[in-house]
């Protein structure tokens, strides 16, 4: 039997991988595939929750969060592109323009 | 037979997130991304979430994914691959995810007793799962609907504005 539970449980671990590739990771685009990964945790408890307590709510939220998720890609991107033609870098250890 | 869906998918679903965030290659690194988003859309259809899931799949790995390949084809990778992959301060980081992790466990142990198996019952099913989430969608949540589409909007100008040379 599977339960809600063993839906949090693997969301957790999802996650807490995501939080390791964004805090270790210098590429930028790395860094931004572990974000997708935390944000696709998030999904799977909504939708666990959704099937728990029998409320779609859960599911239109995470349909807003792949929105979102698309949204944050697209500029994301852009970013990335944009400091690759002015820094020619995509190390995160190297953009410190705005650090103290 | 459905916990051995759940624990094959949950399976390949941790190995390629780990498999993600440890490569060397970013492009292996975003083949791996996919695999582990197209088991998460498969624990969708198991949570009987038919549309979440099909939009799992045709937004995430069929526009996210293909735009984070370009993106890594235009951007030249070869000189970030010889540097040292993590970053100095690694062993802090780790231990503050475990941090995290550890403070989530206790979180859901703790509200463990309001997840006992006393789920609501599943109602008999009078239509599909995409007719419901529609109707929920054009009657509940109609301006969130419309500022999602309003955002999508303005993050593709905006994409468009930082990426293009010069306007």
């Amino acid at each position: 039997m599977i339960t809600t539970s063993h839906y949090l449980v693997l969301s957790l671990i999802v996650f807490t991988v995501g939080v390791v590739g964004v805090l270790t990771r210098r590429n930028v685009i790395i860094v931004f595939m572990s974000i997708e990964l935390m944000l696709n945790a998030v999904n799977l408890n909504l939708v666990a929750f959704s099937d728990r307590l029998q409320d779609l709510a859960g599911q239109v939220f995470s349909v807003f969060v792949i929105t979102v998720a698309a949204a944050e890609a697209a500029v994301g991107l852009g970013i990335v592109i944009a400091l690759y033609r002015n820094r020619e870098t995509v190390n995160v250890d190297e953009i410190d323009l705005m650090k103290w | 037979m459905e916990a051995f869906l759940f624990y094959t998918l949950a399976a390949i679903l941790v190995t390629f997130a780990i498999l993600t965030v440890t490569a060397h290659n970013p492009v292996r690194s975003a083949v791996y991304l996919i695999s582990a988003l197209l088991s998460v859309a498969g624990l969708f259809f198991l949570l009987r979430a038919e549309f979440v899931g099909a939009v799992q799949i045709l937004v995430y790995v069929g526009g996210i994914m293909v735009l984070v390949l370009f993106v890594i084809m235009l951007v030249r990778v070869g000189e970030a691959e010889r540097q040292p992959r993590a970053s100095r301060r690694w062993k802090t980081a780790v231990a503050l995810a475990v941090v995290l992790a550890v403070e989530l466990g206790v979180l859901m142990v703790r509200g463990g007793a309001s997840l006992q198996p006393s789920a609501v019952p599943r109602p008999a099913q009078t239509v599909g799962n995409t007719q419901a989430v529609g109707f929920m969608l054009y009657n509940d949540y109609l301006l969130a609907f419309e500022i999602a589409s309003v955002l999508l909007l303005v993050a593709l100008v905006g994409a468009v504005v930082l990426a293009k040379k010069e306007l």
